[in-house]
């Protein structure tokens, strides 16, 4: 017999029919299953129970640090290590700091966001069943794939064959490991 | 309340459900195209055999780069001094470049981030095109300032890099300020870019694999990072894109606010105003569209882009041109109003002089190019005249080089001091150089449109009406068919 499968895939052709079918393994209680879509699909988080995602604190992490830096930096440079004097004002203040200041929290921001999202994601992974398969080239053109992992504890192969058979998945077949 | 009101109004006061009127939607691509179709169109383009133009535009793009290569290398050869600046105007044709690139790029990021934010669905068929526009505009900007500092090879010094003289860059300055404005603006492009392009890149590294083309799959996928069209990504992926969104609207806002810091903060007649900002942001982005059209609407023709870019968009393009450059209009008159109602004798003779001195010429294109060109646009028959549409572009691209100049060389050149008074002309190492960084945006542009996809296909498949989930689209054609 050949080894345990990592998941089986189902192809649905429309938006909405994977809308559906989310919903139906939501609803179905299976925690570790995906689905492959070329798109985001408006609401499908919701159908898919996920949560909002976790993102922007680190860009807020990110966006506070780039702030910091920015204002430390300029003390620093301006009033600490080299005290510089232009035309007899105070050596530091926060307004002459800040155009810089505030480019450094956006520029922060944004390695932070990017740099957050490749981090939840568990991006790159080059490698990955899901990549394997013949459906992908649709997946990621105009099918819509629902995935769902053997090592979820309700997987059974049957059971959830025939979920997404009921789901309306069409090409249900096994992803190899 | 009477009785006799309350019968005659059975429904309460207040609805528990407000049914908002359906309001007719733009179609944004024509001919009920399918997925499919869009991603066979868009990597069709670059999985097709080179065509003859891209060899011959790539071939003169070369050769007109070549000009900004041999400027470049006369001028750090010998010196900044082959330039035609001299005192009073140290900045002329150098800085005037400068402006007149990085403002080319604010259209892309207005497109990609702002029209984001406003959920301008229009957008998505232009931006990734737009956002190629801004890095290539801000490269070629870049090449100024770093030359004009003199001696190249301590451009560095515009870091604060620890350096043997133990000391520091004077923050209090907007040159310096410049300096990260730019920088950054050029790094988040790049990363708002690249985040847009890995969807599309995955799709390219699939799709050259499953064609045997092991190499391009291998170099498409390397940057796709393993992308999977997984809705767990997609979900932290929207959320990054958004706030990308989300910080570059007040990043592009702030460049150009910046770029206009290094005029208003200055005392020089004609540059010292408080409408600097606005007004530079306003004519920014006014310039940059007028590039997205010259660039989006030879490639609609020629890659037969019709129903992707449709009369629709250029449309819209038409009127963010007609709306900024009636804002700029509006500050050139506002300028003049200043300078009069402020009674400063030197801001008067510095706008006079301006119309009506030794630069007039400069100033009349720069009006006729931004200020009456725009105004064609307020005629739907002009805007859907395509030829016309490219032509005036053109003029908005000149009119906008032009509003740098005037504002540059025509207060430099009448300073304070009138022993000082001169008359500045470039020399031919500018003229080699600018000229130049027109085939340097002109290369890279075309290296863009060959390897990678025009048009972000994820988006543009979200616009379609069959992508709602709910089947409120209704008029698509079934998703699998593809014909063309």
């Amino acid at each position: 017999m050949a080894a345990q499968p990592y998941g089986l895939v189902a192809v649905f052709d429309t938006a909405p029919a994977v809308y559906h079918a989310a919903e139906t393994v939501r609803d179905a209680g299976y925690k570790c299953w995906d689905c492959i879509t070329p798109f985001p699909i408006h609401g499908l988080d919701r159908a898919m129970g996920l949560r909002r995602s976790k993102v922007p604190r680190i860009s807020l992490v990110g966006g506070v640090l780039g702030f910091v830096t920015g204002m430390s930096m300029i003390w620093f440079t301006n009033a600490h290590d080299y005290p510089l004097i232009v035309g007899g004002k105070p050596y530091f203040s926060p307004m002459f700091a800040f155009p810089v200041a505030y480019e450094l929290t956006i520029l922060f921001t944004a390695f932070a966001t990017i740099g957050g999202m490749f981090l939840l994601n568990r991006l790159p992974m080059h490698y990955h069943p899901v990549l394997k398969s013949d459906h992908i080239v649709r997946g990621l053109d105009d099918k819509f794939l629902v995935v769902i992992e053997a090592r979820d504890p309700k997987f059974n192969l049957a059971a959830t064959r025939a979920l997404l058979e009921r789901a309306g998945g069409r090409e249900i077949t096994a992803l190899e490991a | 309340m009477s009785h006799a009101a309350e019968s005659a109004y059975d429904a309460p006061a207040i609805l528990k459900e407000v049914k908002p009127t359906a309001l007719p939607r733009a179609t944004l691509v024509e001919n009920n195209r399918s997925f499919g179709w869009i991603t066979d169109k868009i990597c069709g383009i670059i999985e097709g055999k080179t065509p003859t133009w891209w060899w011959v535009c790539f071939v003169v793009a070369c050769f007109v780069a070549s000009f900004t290569v041999a400027g470049l290398t006369y001028l750090v050869a010998t010196g900044v001094g082959v330039w035609g600046h001299a005192n009073p105007v140290n900045w002329a044709w150098d800085i005037v470049n400068f402006v007149f690139w990085i403002g080319i790029g604010h259209a892309g990021t207005l497109i990609s981030a702002i029209l984001c934010l406003l959920r301008q669905k229009w957008r998505t068929s232009i931006n990734r095109a737009a956002e190629a526009m801004t890095i290539f505009a801000v490269v070629c900007a870049a090449i100024f300032p770093v030359f004009h500092v003199g001696r190249v090879w301590f451009a560095w010094y515009l870091f604060p890099i620890p350096n043997s003289n133990y000391i520091w860059q004077n923050f209090r300055s907007p040159l310096e300020w410049d300096v990260f404005a730019v920088s950054t603006y050029g790094t988040v492009s790049v990363l708002f870019w690249y985040v847009g392009l890995l969807p599309d890149l995955a799709i390219l590294r699939d799709r050259f694999t499953a064609a045997g083309n092991r190499l391009r799959g291998w170099l498409y996928g390397f940057f796709a990072m393993g992308w999977r069209g997984s809705n767990r990504h997609w979900s932290n992926y929207e959320m990054a894109y958004l706030i990308l969104a989300g910080i570059s609207t007040p990043l592009v806002l702030s460049v150009h606010t910046i770029v206009s810091f290094d005029f208003a903060v200055s005392l020089i007649p004609g540059w010292h105003t408080t409408i600097f900002p606005p007004y530079f942001v306003a004519g920014a982005i006014f310039s940059g569209f007028g590039m997205v059209l010259t660039l989006m609407l030879p490639l609609r023709a020629i890659y037969g882009l019709q129903d992707l870019i449709t009369q629709y968009h250029i449309d819209c393009m038409c009127k963010i041109t007609l709306a900024t450059g009636t804002i700029v209009g509006y500050a050139y008159g506002m300028e003049f109003f200043i300078a009069w109602y402020g009674a400063n004798p030197y801001e008067g003779f510095a706008f006079i002089n301006r119309a009506f001195g030794h630069y007039a010429w400069a100033y009349w294109i720069m009006i006729s190019c931004n200020v009456i060109t725009p105004q064609f646009f307020w005629f739907k028959k002009v805007r859907q005249n395509t030829t016309l549409v490219w032509v005036l572009s053109i003029f908005v691209n000149v009119g906008m080089w032009f509003e740098r100049f005037v504002i540059i060389v025509t207060s430099l050149a009448r300073d304070f001091l009138p022993s000082s008074w001169g008359y500045y002309s470039p020399s031919i190492v500018e003229i080699f150089t600018f000229f130049g960084t027109f085939g340097v945006f002109s290369v890279l542009f075309l290296l863009f449109i060959r390897f990678l996809p025009i048009m972000p296909m994820a988006e543009l498949k979200a616009v379609l009406p069959q992508a709602d989930p709910h089947g409120h689209g209704g008029t698509g054609h079934g998703t699998s068919d593809r014909s063309h």
